[in-house]
């Protein structure tokens, strides 16, 4: 427990750092040839997904510290503008307004929810400031929200899905039933498994939406224990997936099937627990474990490790730190900020930051990129010890929409 | 629906019913404190919270789930008697808006403070070992814990009347939710026992926020979610009415329970158009007192 | 100040309200915040003619503001009616919004008020949330893009900060102006005489359900025009704007200012937004202070900010 404790103090240290340099940032003068590359940084400082954001704030504050020591972009150095959007669009919305008006940022790089990362996407697009979110939609890669400065860097829950049904329906049987968060997420990783469903003859005994934000799922279990499927995907987020698997594992569901989580934290593992996880399957987008396979990954893990004292970047900020290196590659590809000539760099450009090969698909910008499979262990050795890899899916088109089915044709 | 037999329905009720035994007791909290001193507590959600947190912290010292089960509502009652003594104590006689709105403060603090000391994620809470597990109790296996909150709301109800029916103090203040000018031409401290109300109102929502605490794990938001569940539940009970938020808790429960079934996607909507209808037929709520609080 | 000058300034309101919002972009160090405080203003007041004027504690006043905002909202990206337009079908919605709202809820009181206007808020959420088709659901409604409208002729630049502040205030200065000759005629009167004692009220013949409904659906046009300038300024209606949490900030905002003051919402929106947005930027613990901050308004100034500046100018 003083392990995870010493985590957060941790966090909230680089939190404070990172909101005093976001503080001082409108005072600092800006001499001609000194002008920065200024990237904002809207996550949700506060509110239930705090420490994701840290971790954020954490992994894309070491992306903008590289840049600067690798000699910056001719000399022009890049800093992090970070804002709190409170897990709220209309808060969110107003940020961005003010970062592009006020803070001059030549791009935008964040968001930690589907709601939020769209409307920072409306702001963006209406003002033609380049947006690279690093949370997972559907939507934002669609018609109409996307637009051509969007760029996307997490994963779509259409190719998490695709990923992690794949392995699921192949290993753990067909029979399945789906608990989903009645939002756009939810909906879209079940239509996403439904899809590969559809393709390898599983069988839907049930789809259960609940209101997000749900703090008791025992209602569920006396109808999912008759149906006795072999799966049950819980299509849902944070503090309401630890929930459900602790609940699921007290009434004994866990143990007459297996529950799958396509995206599975890190983060709500640890606060959920190791006695309620273990035995639980899923998806993600990073885990520190594949350094031993992947060399891009020993490489930052070992960077985050010595920037903050020994600790282990996790899923959601390891996206901090390649959304942020995306766009000052780009930057630097392009020798110069111009949105237009930004995008045109990103657009198509192959990269391997920190999980092995991606490339910015050229008709939509979505990252195409590895999904991991993971299994929440009983017992780990060190408390950011939480998952066995069991599979890697390559990163490869076909886990994708076509950009024609995405309305982008 | 397919698959839907008679044992499936009963073991849903079932499922309910012990849901509701957490809102009966954040409820009976609640009214308490408003039949007594007319203050809508909106705090009530962070004492619960609170209660969570205090019982994690006995478990962190080395202390175990039933160490916790005794200090915490007297940790929490105790608190919940300072804020009476230092802030809510101010505020009498001046109607009902301006307590409501200095616990809805409050609230913002007391969750602050935990996220301040505790940290914004959630922190795992195990149930208890010799409670863990599923029984088979003829209808389906039920989580043996939840069986366990049921018998410790009873035991609580059970407390709870006996110390206001059989008590001298519990006579005083029977006395005094009916006519407060009894208790002052009886003599009574009338500061104190109001003290004591509101401390015993606090104390049983940090209890209930223990005995939830191994059913979902505790956040520093746990509070917030059940306490417009909570308020629902006196509503519909009738403010200030003890056996109102008995019958309103279970009823509550049952309902959440039973639309999980069958439209899970209303869950949110359905206690608020509950409370929209009988408000609507009743304003009033089940046994509250018509005129009160116009 | 001398108190002759606040005597004086005090009878031209408008006036003080309009160079108030004339200075105001210059004195916020965030433009788009400058904004909010507009839009959120001007809700708090609108609020405060039930709160403050009538004496109706309502929880539910986040349907009035977030029905005029996605009507705005819809109005534009959907029926293509000019901004004017989008923004009248805003209010309009807010007001009949109400007028449901107020007809199921008027005849409780008290507290029971609250928790049925909330209770209907809720359901009015609910409603928008599962009509995702129209309202995009948990996603919000998004790309309400409006880059240039016309004025009398003028083709203005809405993207440009200033410019969009200037329109925005100048359509709330109106609504102010308006509120304020409401409150200055016979009807506010009445509507006082209900809030300090409705038996006296009736008695001398005053009609206190029309009196309460009147308000309410007033009080919902204001709210609908405030949601509809929001879904215009942020180009997208979260479906926070639904929240119950949007229905209790609206209440801080006006308890903090001074509920039945006039300009006391307005201050209590300033305040609150600024406190919020400058203490986040320091700490991510904002919360805290500003839980202080409120109880201790309510504790040592219980008749808001604005209303113990009020109460300490001589009569």
């Amino acid at each position: 427990m003083s392990a995870e404790h010493g985590r957060r103090m941790g966090r909230r240290g680089v939190l404070r750092a990172a909101a005093m340099l976001a503080a001082g940032a409108p005072f600092a003068t800006r001499g001609a040839e000194e002008t920065p590359i200024r990237i904002g940084f809207p996550v949700p400082i506060t509110g239930p997904y705090a420490s994701e954001a840290a971790d954020q704030v954490r992994a894309a504050q070491l992306a903008i510290a590289e840049f600067n020591q690798a000699g910056g972009l001719g000399g022009r150095r890049a800093e992090l503008l970070v804002r709190d959007d409170k897990l709220d669009p209309g808060e969110a919305a107003t940020r961005a307004i003010e970062l592009i008006e006020k803070d001059r940022v030549d791009f935008i790089v964040g968001s930690l929810s589907a709601s939020v990362q769209l409307a920072v996407n409306t702001v963006t697009k209406q003002r033609g400031v380049l947006y690279n979110s690093i949370s997972q939609s559907d939507q934002i890669v669609n018609s109409p929200d996307w637009g051509p400065t969007t760029f996307h860097e997490a994963m779509t829950p259409h190719m998490t899905a695709a990923a992690v049904g794949r392995y699921a329906f192949e290993k753990l049987g067909k029979r399945c039933a789906y608990v989903a968060a009645d939002y756009a997420y939810g909906h879209e990783m079940v239509a996403g498994f439904r899809a590969v469903g559809a393709t390898m003859g599983a069988e839907e005994l049930a789809e259960i939406k609940m209101p997000i934000g749900t703090r008791d799922f025992s209602t569920l279990m006396p109808r999912l224990q008759a149906l006795r499927p072999d799966i049950v995907f819980l299509c849902n987020f944070g503090r309401d997936q630890q929930i459900f698997v602790k609940q699921a594992h007290d009434s004994g569901l866990k143990r007459m099937t297996h529950i799958v989580a396509p995206i599975l934290l890190q983060t709500a593992r640890l606060a959920g627990g190791a006695q309620a996880f273990a035995g639980v399957l899923g998806g993600t987008s990073y885990y520190w474990g594949i350094e031993n396979e992947v060399a891009s990954a020993k490489a930052f893990n070992d960077r985050f490790r010595k920037a903050y004292d020994g600790h282990l970047p996790s899923d959601y900020g390891a996206l901090g730190y390649s959304g942020v290196r995306a766009v000052l590659t780009a930057a630097a590809k392009a020798g110069g900020t111009e949105t237009a000539k930004v995008a045109a760099a990103l657009a198509g450009m192959k990269y391997d930051f920190y999980k092995g090969p991606q490339v910015y698909r050229t008709c939509d910008h979505q990252s195409v990129q590895a999904v991991f499979i993971i299994e929440s262990k009983a017992n780990g050795s060190v408390p950011d010890d939480v998952f066995t890899v069991l599979a890697t899916v390559p990163g490869q088109e076909d886990l994708l929409k076509t950009c024609a089915e995405e309305g982008l044709g | 629906m397919a698959g839907l037999s008679l044992d499936l329905l009963a073991l849903q009720i079932f499922t309910g019913l012990a849901l509701g035994a957490v809102y009966v007791l954040l409820a009976i909290g609640m009214s308490l404190i408003f039949g007594m001193l007319t203050v809508v507590n909106f705090a009530h959600g962070a004492f619960f919270a609170l209660g969570a947190y205090a019982g994690f912290l006995v478990l962190t010292l080395g202390g175990n789930f039933w160490l916790a089960l005794l200090a915490v509502p007297i940790v929490t009652g105790l608190l919940g008697m300072a804020v009476e003594w230092g802030l809510v104590r101010h505020l009498y006689g001046r109607g009902i808006d301006d307590p409501l709105l200095l616990t809805f403060g409050l609230a913002y603090v007391l969750v602050e403070l935990i996220r301040i000391f505790a940290g914004t994620q959630g922190l795992p809470f195990d149930t208890p070992d010799a409670l863990a597990g599923a029984v088979d109790i003829g209808i389906g296996y039920f989580p043996l814990y939840r069986l366990f909150v049921i018998a410790m709301t009873v035991a609580i109800l059970v407390l709870l009347w006996l110390f206001l029916e059989r008590t001298r103090l519990g006579l005083i203040i029977r006395a005094g939710a009916r006519d407060p000018e009894i208790m002052r031409v009886l003599g009574v401290d009338t500061g104190r026992v109001w003290r004591l109300v509101f401390g015993l109102g606090t104390a049983i929502a940090g209890l209930a926020g223990l005995l939830a605490a191994p059913l979902q794990g505790v956040s520093p938001e746990m509070g917030n979610a059940i306490l417009a569940d909570a308020f629902v539940v006196t509503v519909v009970g009738g403010m200030g009415s003890l056996a109102g938020a008995i019958l309103a808790g279970l009823l509550v429960g049952v309902i959440v329970s039973l639309t999980a079934l069958f439209a899970p996607e209303a869950g949110d909507v359905a206690i608020f158009v509950l409370m929209a209808v009988v408000l609507l037929i009743r304003p009033q709520g089940f046994f509250g007192r018509a005129g009160l609080m116009s | 100040m001398s108190a002759a000058f606040l005597t004086r300034a005090a009878g031209h309101r408008a006036l003080l309200a309009a160079l108030f919002l004339l200075v105001l972009p210059f004195l916020l160090p965030f433009r788009a915040t400058a904004v909010n405080v507009l839009i959120d203003g001007l809700f708090a007041v609108g609020f405060n003619l039930v709160y403050g004027y009538v004496g109706l504690l309502s929880f539910g006043h986040a349907a009035l503001f977030g029905g005029g905002a996605y009507a705005t909202g819809l109005a534009l990206l959907r029926l293509g009616l000019p901004w004017y337009g989008a923004l009248v079908l805003g209010l309009v919605a807010g007001a009949a919004i109400a007028g449901i709202i107020g007809v199921l809820a008027i005849r409780t009181r008290g507290i029971y008020f609250a928790m049925v206007t909330l209770a209907l808020a809720e359901c009015v959420y609910y409603l928008a949330y599962q009509a995702s088709g129209v309202t995009g659901g948990e996603n919000g409604l998004r790309g309400i893009v409006l880059t240039k409208i016309d004025l009398f002729g003028l083709t203005l630049d809405f993207v440009d900060p200033l410019t969009r502040y200037f329109v925005i205030a100048a359509i709330v200065a109106l609504a102010l102006a308006a509120l304020s000759r409401l409150l200055a005629s016979p009807f506010g009167a009445v509507m006082e005489m209900v809030r300090e004692n409705e038996a006296r009220a009736r008695a001398s013949g005053v009609d206190v359900r029309a009196v309460k409904m009147l308000a309410f659906v007033l009080s919902g046009a204001f709210s609908g025009l405030a949601g509809g300038l929001q879904a215009l300024h942020l180009a997208i209606v979260p479906i926070e704007t639904l929240d119950y949490s949007t229905s209790g900030m609206v209440v801080m905002m006006c308890l903090l200012g001074g509920r039945g003051t006039f300009f006391g919402p307005f201050i209590g929106a300033l305040v609150f937004l600024l406190l919020q947005n400058l203490v986040a930027l320091i700490s991510s613990h904002w919360q805290l202070p500003v839980g202080l901050v409120f109880m201790a308004c309510v504790l040592f100034f219980p008749r808001g900010l604005w209303g113990q500046v009020t109460r300490w100018r001589p009569a």
